[in-house]
């Protein structure tokens, strides 16, 4: 894992060295050929602990650790017409140890717990008309870990209002997904693997699972110091929409599956309003409605301040309110029936509601951080999650900013 | 099973109100946008929010309208 990360950091670092060789005043320079803008380096740990597991039919541990780091680069270049073409590289590496996993296949328990990475490198395009106020753009997405693969791709346009204190933006996007039904060990036929190398030279069959979405968005600036943004999303999945090791407990004792419809529509509507303060302050906020053909309705809140303490440090405490009632197919542990159609006994998908809290601070010297010039930004965050079906967990990131 | 209604009593108050704001915008020139330009100001989750986003689209029910992810691309619902 250590090394996984130092490389991650090594790689990015070579990156920046590379492309980030000259300075210039951005504000008035506008170069003809590809530059470096800006790279983040985003990394994060996140652990969880419960008592629901779905792989074992919402009983047992939900312990659950993850690494990720993901960099990302942007490149700029002026073209004819006085058109800014922005190119987007980001990789991504997410490692986990996840100790419900052990339990699709007990046999090859591996202590401390199951392990996997996922691979993510995305690459996105932009060009910005300023005369017209328009912005055409595309991207390609790649997903890989042991049991699931993803490729993703989006078209983006937007316009922006004859006063430019308006936009109106849409997004398509297509996301083409494959997973190894892995089921647990009890529900497969044949030689049951007995280690993990023979669980993952294994040849499962495969389903797909395709999720289409448009994203609208339209932001408004009110005055000098306020600016919203309305967003309404429209998804539609179809294919294998549950995961294959997710048991089922029914009345009887009998084991199986979840089962859930192979089509969902999702409709969340979001809005969001940022408002300036006097001098030093700058209250954040955010509303979702969401609701699903499965029944799901859902509100979410979250409101964040940032108080600049200075002009190059900020703080930002942050409370997360969310709340769902359940899928019409969700029931725990032995209380489905076998005589039901659709059944889970996951409950990401029960009825709770969760308080998500935290603070993090933002350095941005002039000098840059710890006095190297080139990293413009640092901004590190914690934040407590807990759900009232007792599922709990923590976070730190921290995003470093090279320019 | 209580049923789930498809839109809260509170939305059209919430739409009267989205609309009041939006009437009462006036028009702001460049150079009195110093504070909607500062980097805090963004209509966009942080950078640093990145992996928050992702492990509650993994523990919720709900995702998107949040730019970011809104189904597939992961394991996840």
């Amino acid at each position: 894992m250590k090394k996984i990360c130092l490389s991650v950091v090594g790689l990015f670092l070579s990156f920046v060295a590379l492309f980030g060789q000259t300075e210039k005043d951005t504000s008035t320079y506008k170069p003809r050929k590809l530059t470096f803008e800006e790279a983040n380096l985003v990394s994060s740990y996140y652990r969880q602990d419960g008592n629901n597991s779905a792989v074992t039919g919402g009983i047992g541990t939900e312990n659950l650790t993850d690494y990720s780091n993901t960099v990302d680069l942007k490149f700029v270049k002026w073209g004819r017409k006085d058109i800014k073409h922005s190119f987007h590289l980001e990789v991504g590496m997410d490692h986990y140890t996840s100790a419900s996993s052990d339990k699709i296949n007990p046999y090859t328990i591996s202590s401390p717990s199951h392990a996997d990475t996922r691979i993510y490198p995305s690459l996105s395009w932009m060009a910005e008309n300023n005369a017209k106020g328009t912005t055409v753009g595309a991207g390609l997405s790649f997903s890989n870990e042991f049991d699931y693969r993803s490729i993703g791709a989006n078209v983006l346009f937007a316009q922006k209002t004859a006063n430019r204190n308006g936009e109106f933006s849409a997004r398509l996007q297509a996301y083409l997904d494959n997973l190894k039904l892995i089921y647990p060990i009890e529900l497969r036929s044949g030689v049951i693997p007995t280690t993990r190398e023979e669980e993952r030279g294994d040849d499962y069959a495969t389903a797909s699972r395709n999720s289409f979405s448009g994203s609208f968005s339209y932001s408004q600036i009110i005055n000098p110091s306020l600016q919203l943004a309305l967003i309404a999303d429209v998804v539609y999945q179809q294919g294998y929409l549950g995961l294959p090791f997710h048991r089922i407990y029914f009345t009887d004792g009998n084991v199986a599956i979840e089962n859930l419809p192979d089509t969902r529509l999702k409709i969340p509507l979001g809005f969001r309003a940022n408002y300036f303060v006097g001098d030093k302050l700058i209250l954040r906020s955010f509303y979702r409605f969401y609701h699903d053909d499965w029944g799901l309705t859902a509100h979410t809140a979250q409101f964040e301040t940032s108080m600049k303490l200075s002009p190059f440090f900020s703080l930002t405490p942050f409370y997360r309110y969310y709340k769902q009632n359940s899928v019409n197919y969700f029931a725990p542990y032995k209380v489905h029936s076998p005589s039901e159609t659709y059944y889970t006994s996951n409950y990401d998908l029960s009825a709770f509601n969760s308080h998500f809290y935290g603070a993090g601070f933002r350095l941005t010297p002039a000098t840059g951080v710890f006095h190297v010039q080139r990293i413009s930004a640092l901004e590190l965050r914690y934040g407590h999650y807990n759900r009232t079906t007792g599922l709990n967990s923590d976070i730190v990131s921290l995003n470093l900013q090279f320019k | 099973m209580k049923k789930a209604r498809c839109f809260p009593s509170a939305l059209p108050a919430f739409l009267a109100l989205v609309i009041f704001v939006l009437s009462s915008c006036t028009t702001v020139k460049e150079y009195q946008k110093n504070k909607l330009n500062d980097n805090e100001m963004a209509l966009a989750a942080r950078k640093v929010e990145k992996t928050e986003m992702s492990f509650q689209t993994y523990r919720e029910g709900a995702s998107g309208a949040n730019g970011g992810k809104t189904g597939g691309g992961c394991g996840c619902n």
